[in-house]
């Protein structure tokens, strides 16, 4: 099967890469969002205790 | 050897441990989703009915089971919260909880994808699919009860008697949607319609453990964060190494 | 309080003293009542006048604009006392919470669901439906409507005093009211098609009784959560 072929699907290529796009969107969008969550979190713990230290 | 459980649910340890095995299961994730898409869209043969379209079920049918399997879990957490007041329990209930929902959502998504070359529309208000729009949504309300209570005890014990609720009313709702799927005569869309050669239960049984495991890294790594967020006052979490970098 | 009150003693009170209030603002009572008309009203409005097809979507219709009245009503059912203090009170009284919260569904039911179930005939009307069809609308919406109050009333317990307030107990007390839609609805359209109503009305009774007995304590539980 050429590489070609493969993308077509058959003329459902379409459905099918849009499906496994959409998931793959999905779960680097997600990932994305937990690190940038973790960062946030962490520059705020790293305020407080900057803070607290100034006292 | 006697593993202290009780030390586990501390925040604070727990965080080291899903920090530790966080890493692992998406390291199993990578590796079984690279097997499963190998296998399902390269190795495994053309469906004779539904052509190459049908190979989207290696990604509807897991995403569409973890959703409903990863409701559960959180609905158990929830429980385990409200009953033996544990933070962590409801901690993991919140962490679960997106990565459910986008799982619905994917699930809903490459439903509409399968239907369209299938049965020639996107959407058809089969009981399945209504159903999984339902649990989307009961998703969508945990987390904007958890999202719109300030106070954090409040908000892990409100949505997990949500949680609880839902979870009890889901085989009702389901059972309602495929009465009323079957008086109005509509379609029926199962996998089923694909007839299961080796290679196609391999592909798809990899896909579901690697969904499975990255569901599992998704949480970890969340409920770390939630942890730091909850604890950020604390001694413990101002003198982590990440923090002082 | 009065001394040791039995538990059908202690929910005719409570129900009386809702009423009591109830009436007393009956302006509230109204504009469910009215909303719930509107909601009907704008249907033909949005699809067009065709009798068949009115005819068609009439139990639909009803059904949706009464599950969105019903949410809507929910409001009241907590907020007065909830501002006043009384529902501190009621949360460290002596007597069955369950019971007292089962005594307000009770009194939020006569108030906000009773008349759309009196009202709704004579939509139905509006819509051409035959007077069987009408009858059948009737009592399920008279079965349905209690479960509606009740599964609306632990959404109104876990969001008490929340900002967001309609919308968000709407969120998340629409889907799990769904089984009522699909069923009640479901009655009329088997009339219409001439088959056997009867196991609809027997499903909307078992969830109405499945209803009773578990949301006054689920409710009790919520408002617990929200209080303390």
């Amino acid at each position: 099967m050429s590489f070609s072929e493969f993308i077509a699907m058959n003329g459902r290529g379409l459905y099918v890469w849009g499906s496994y796009g959409m998931a793959l969107l999905v779960f680097v969008v997600e990932i994305a969002l937990v690190r940038h969550r973790r960062k946030l979190t962490l520059k705020e713990i790293r305020l407080m205790r900057d803070a607290e230290g100034d006292r | 050897m006697a593993i202290n459980w009780f030390k586990y649910s501390a925040p604070s340890t727990f965080y080291a441990l899903a920090g530790k095995l966080a890493p692992w299961f998406a390291g199993m994730a990578a590796i079984l989703f690279a097997v499963g898409l190998y296998v399902g869209l390269y190795v495994a043969p053309t469906d004779a009915v539904q052509s190459d379209a049908y190979r989207i079920i290696y990604i509807h049918v897991p995403t569409s089971l973890l959703s409903m399997f990863i409701y559960v879990v959180m609905a158990g957490y929830a429980a385990l919260g409200l009953i033996f007041n544990t933070r962590l329990s409801a901690m993991m209930a919140s962490a679960l909880a997106p990565t459910g929902a986008l799982f619905a959502f994917i699930a809903l998504w490459t439903g509409a994808l399968w239907g369209r070359p299938t049965w020639g529309a996107y959407w058809v208000w089969d009981a399945r699919l209504t159903s999984q729009l339902i649990l989307f949504f009961l998703y969508l309300g945990f987390i904007a009860l958890h999202a719109s209570i300030d106070d954090p005890r409040r908000a892990d014990r409100a949505s997990a008697l949500l949680a609880i609720v839902g979870v009890v009313n889901v085989p009702i709702i389901y059972f309602s949607v495929r009465w009323w799927n079957t008086l109005h005569q509509g379609s029926t869309i199962t996998p089923k319609g694909v007839r299961m050669e080796a290679t196609m239960q391999v592909a798809l049984y990899a896909m579901f453990l690697a969904c499975w495991a990255y569901a599992i890294a998704m949480a970890l790594w969340r409920v770390r964060s939630i942890i730091l967020e909850r604890e950020r006052a604390t001694q413990w979490a101002q003198e982590l190494p990440e923090v002082r970098s | 309080m009065m001394g040791k009150l039995s538990s059908s003693g202690l929910l005719a009170l409570v129900v009386r003293r809702d009423l009591v209030l109830a009436m007393r603002r009956r302006a509230d009572v109204l504009t469910t009542l009215v909303f719930f008309v509107m909601v009907v009203s704008l249907f033909p409005l949005g699809v067009g006048p065709e009798p068949e097809m009115l005819r068609k979507m009439a139990p639909g219709v009803v059904w949706v604009a009464a599950l969105l009245a019903s949410m809507l009503s929910l409001g009241r059912l907590f907020s007065a006392d909830y501002l006043d203090g009384t529902l501190e009170q009621m949360l460290i009284a002596p007597q069955s919470l369950p019971v007292l919260v089962l005594g307000k569904i009770l009194a939020h039911w006569m108030v906000s669901g009773l008349p759309l179930v009196l009202m709704a005939p004579v939509l139905g009307l509006q819509f051409g439906l035959p007077a069987q069809q009408l009858g059948v609308l009737a009592l399920a919406l008279l079965l349905g409507t209690p479960v509606l109050s009740m599964i609306g009333a632990v959404g109104a317990a876990l969001t008490l005093g929340l900002r967001g307030g309609g919308v968000l107990v709407s969120l998340l007390v629409l889907p799990l009211c769904i089984p009522v839609l699909i069923f009640g609805a479901g009655a009329v359209e088997a009339v219409a098609g001439g088959m056997n109503y009867a196991s609809h009305l027997q499903l909307l009774a078992a969830v109405l009784v499945a209803a009773a007995v578990s949301t006054p304590w689920v409710t009790a539980q919520a408002l617990r959560i929200s209080m303390e």
